[in-house]
């Protein structure tokens, strides 16, 4: 009877955050639905009073069904029987779990059957069922695909899939090509409108597509011929009840082995254009993977859990030298920095959540009524911020949760290296979260620029401008010293004149950036929580050490040592 | 399979024996049931899926919990509608207490006659008490065919319903007219979890011992337009009850005596596997008549 929503403080911490009152209205919008639907709140506390509830569910599923089965599915994983996905048994009983507790759907209107919950919710509850099984986190987490349908499609296309979606559909979104990996304006597959048929048609190859043999794919394809650039993609919505699309292939993979990485064959599929032609990578991919992208960042905070709680429990149970290793100085200094970095993973990712939120519960009032002027100016504000804090998160969470994956295997010792450990799983899982959804090298790129326009600094200006208990001041000094460092980076590099060197130096920026804005959330956090003090002390004192490296790194760099790193480009094997 | 069921379900709820700690027992030797959490008596949650499963088969049909015993036992039925049944009666007054499985048989049966069923399913037995007689004594009082030891209902056809039953040697399927009641076994299906819609439709509702008891009801207003949120609550005098029938008096089962057992940890062996130390294990378990 585990129940991991239950047995987690902290995230019932963030599930209380201030911000939630101005979420939840904006969610609920006076509450009208009370009056239309049964299972609607009446007020603040009744919704609250849902979530927490429906958290409940979520997390003794999880506790109960999904993460017995992980090793099961990890070592049987889905296979291809006649062009189709077979999931492995204990995925489709956790499919069957999740349906029956009605966890789809999470944040749908009701009005296509969904729950209606906060994004901070949904989030939650990724980040649970990634703790029990990363790649069950992946088949059930793709339900958010149904929000970009949400936000873009015409209302008779969520009218037909957002219910599905809600009643148990899986998802897939089909990007990726053999050729457009990284670069997705490469994307191939063609598009035809058939007069005859009525219907656009989708002939080509997708790879490495994730539950690709899914319900409801949303595809990446190109609908206007002769063009070879972004501007030639548009999205599409297939149902897999065409049965025109074939699996080719899994991939056989390092870890989540539960969920399906596929190769798909399409043959004159049919599918229904998503909005408008042409804005298919330009605006709908976009915002697929910003919310692909906060969704790897509760799988990997998830995973951190996970890799922390397996590290803590052996590090107590085995004994070495006649007493615990938790007692040695080695040991529960990486137990105390993993906990640090999980906490400070976690405070990132629902911070973030929250940006994303308000910014996306604005755009779909937009669509109901015209915003007020003020409105407008905080939608304008959240949505910077979301677009700054995602890469920023999907960069330093998937970090760490490698980063304490391998230390949970460190502390683990011979043992951790041995299959008899959920650890080693853990482990190979953790490994792609700072691959997908764009490397942690891409995060960089899209948040690169938020260090050279200010977005940043003027966040961390906000926290520095907030009011700190006396017994957090030297953590608030720290951080001011901290800020001033970064800013003679950003000064040294945009100062050489030399785009580059921008991108050269740009991860060590936007990590520095991590590192106080981590610290800042987590001296928040003690200042409403005591439980908190020690992972902000330990996590100042970790961000400084890493920020004083970067920053002497920089400082110690000139121009002319590019040509030190590029004499590479001329070695060949 | 088309006519729609009224079906009631038999519920107890009990003190989770299968988590004890030491103060799980009173000095007097009986259950300390305020140490114990409260839980759905595990095969009653069995019984509900069957009951779930039949309102499946049978669309329109309707799923009522029963349960008797003091107030908070409502949970029960709340936890039954959070999984898909319906609503549900709470039977609870001070004269049903120290009630026996036959005074609480008689009871249950005052009741089911007033909700006046097709089928009741009722789990084995409870796991406070360990009888398996309320079922079968509630289908005596009614006078109505049983199926007891059920796993799998196999189907439902004009009136007769056919049930696998799980018995120690093997299976048996029988058939069985309606009204009837049936007793499902803990190797039939796991109840459904709970599901996210119906939590959030049903959470409010409640006993009006429930919400006379509260300092301020918020909900009223909610709780008068939506009628399935007031859970019925019967007492003696509601089902026409015989108060000779019931609690003390109306129970013939008396403890003669109780006695302790305290279990004690023998000494525990550590093995490494080698050849040698199996064999010397085994003769020492022949030895022993564990084994052969």
């Amino acid at each position: 009877m585990a129940n991991f929503f239950l047995d987690n403080k902290d995230l019932q911490f963030h599930l209380d955050h201030p911000l939630m009152k101005k979420i939840v209205e904006l969610k609920e919008r006076g509450f009208a639905d009370k009056d239309l639907y049964d299972y609607a709140p009446v007020d603040f506390e009744d919704a609250m009073d849902n979530y927490r509830r429906v958290l409940e569910i979520a997390g003794g599923v999880c506790g109960d069904v999904i993460a017995p089965n992980a090793e099961d599915v990890d070592h049987n994983g889905p296979k291809v029987v006649n062009d189709r996905v077979v999931y492995a048994e204990g995925t489709a009983k956790n499919i069957e779990a999740v349906t029956k507790a009605g966890l789809f759907g999470m944040t749908l209107p009701r009005k296509y059957k969904g729950l209606n919950m906060p994004l901070v919710c949904f989030v939650m509850a990724n980040e649970m069922v990634a703790r029990a099984d990363a790649g069950f986190e992946n088949i059930w987490g793709l339900q958010d695909c149904a929000e970009t349908l949400n936000e873009f499609a015409s209302e008779e296309l969520k009218a037909e899939y957002l219910p599905m979606v809600s009643d148990g559909a899986t998802c897939a979104m089909d990007l990726t090509e053999p050729d457009a990996g990284s670069d997705l304006q490469a994307v191939m597959l063609k598009a035809t409108w058939s007069e005859e048929k009525g219907t656009w048609l989708l002939n080509g190859v997708k790879r490495f597509i994730t539950n690709g043999d899914g319900d409801v794919a949303l595809v990446l394809a190109r609908s206007e011929e002769g063009t070879t650039d972004a501007r030639g993609l548009s999205m599409f919505v297939y149902d897999k009840r065409s049965m025109a699309v074939k699996v080719r292939r899994i991939e056989n993979k390092l870890g989540i082995k539960g969920s399906p990485t596929c190769e798909l064959v399409f043959t004159n599929a049919p599918a229904k254009l998503v909005g408008d032609r042409k804005m298919g990578l330009i605006k709908y991919v976009m915002s697929l993977m910003n919310a692909a992208r906060l969704g790897i960042g509760a799988q990997s905070t998830g995973l951190s859990e996970a890799a922390y709680r397996e590290a803590l429990k052996y590090a107590h149970e085995r004994e070495q030298f006649g007493k615990p290793i938790i007692e040695f100085p080695a040991v529960y200094e990486m137990l105390t920095n993993m906990k640090a970095k999980l906490q400070g993973s976690r405070a990132l990712l629902y911070e973030t959540t929250r940006f994303v939120e308000i910014y996306k519960c604005y755009t779909h009032i937009s669509h109901e009524r015209k915003l007020t002027p003020e409105e407008r100016t905080e939608m304008k504000e959240y949505t910077k911020l979301a677009d700054a804090f995602t890469p920023l998160l999907k960069l330093m969470s998937s970090e760490y949760c490698n980063q304490l994956a391998y230390d949970a295997i460190q502390i683990h010792g011979g043992s951790g290296y041995m299959k008899d450990y959920p650890i080693e799983r853990i482990y190979r899982d953790a490994r792609i979260t700072n691959i997908y959804e764009g490397t942690s090298q891409l995060q960089v790129v899209a948040a690169i620029r938020h260090v050279t326009t200010g977005t940043f600094l003027n966040q961390i200006k906000v926290y520095e401008s907030q009011e700190y208990a006396p017994e957090l001041e030297h953590i608030h000094s720290k951080l001011i010293a901290m800020r001033e460092d970064y800013e003679k980076v950003v000064e040294k590099v945009t100062s050489m004149g030399d785009n580059e060197l921008i991108d050269f130096h740009a991860r060590r920026m936007v990590e520095m950036v991590g590192h106080i804005v981590i610290t800042y959330l987590l001296m928040a956090q003690a200042q409403k929580n005591e439980a908190y003090r020690i992972s902000a002390e330990t996590y100042a004192k970790y961000g400084q050490a890493q920020n004083k490296a970067a920053y002497e790194y920089v400082m110690n760099s000139c121009v002319a040592d590019s040509d030190l790193f590029k004499a590479v480009q001329e070695e060949y094997l | 399979m088309k006519k729609t069921l009224k079906i009631v379900v038999l519920a107890k709820q009990v003190p989770d024996t299968r988590n004890v700690g030491k103060d799980a027992m009173k000095a007097d030797g009986t259950v300390n049931r305020a140490a114990l959490p409260a839980i759905f008596n595990p095969e009653d949650l069995n019984a509900l899926e069957q009951a779930l499963t039949l309102k499946d088969m049978c669309p329109g049909s309707t799923v009522e919990v029963l349960t008797m015993g003091p107030p908070r036992a409502a949970d029960v039925i709340r936890d039954a509608m959070f999984r898909g049944a319906d609503g549900g009666v709470l039977l609870t007054d001070r004269k049903f207490a120290g009630s026996d499985t036959l005074a609480t048989s008689y009871a249950l049966s005052c009741a089911v006659r007033k909700m006046n069923p097709d089928i009741i399913v009722a789990g084995r037995q409870a796991i406070d008490g360990d009888t398996a007689q309320v079922g079968p004594q509630v289908a005596e009082k009614l006078g109505w065919p049983q199926v007891t030891y059920a796993e799998q209902i196999v189907s439902l056809d004009e009136g007769q319903i056919v049930i696998k039953r799980r018995l120690e040697r093997g299976v048996e399927t029988v058939s069985c007219p309606l009204p009837m009641v049936m007793t499902v076994n803990a190797s039939a299906p796991e109840c459904r979890p709970q599901h996210a819609k119906l939590v959030m439709k049903y959470k409010h509702a409640k006993t009006v011992s429930e919400i006379q008891a509260l300092q301020e009801d918020y909900y009223t207003e909610l709780r008068d337009a939506r009628p399935y949120l007031n859970i019925t609550e019967w007492s003696v005098a509601d089902v026409d009850a015989d108060d000779a029938q019931l609690g003390l008096t109306g129970s013939p089962t008396k403890v003669k005596k109780i006695e302790n057992v305290v279990f004690q940890a023998k000494e525990a062996k550590k093995m490494t596997g080698a050849d040698a130390e199996i064999n010397a294990l085994m003769q020492e378990l022949i030895a022993s008549h564990t084994l052969g």
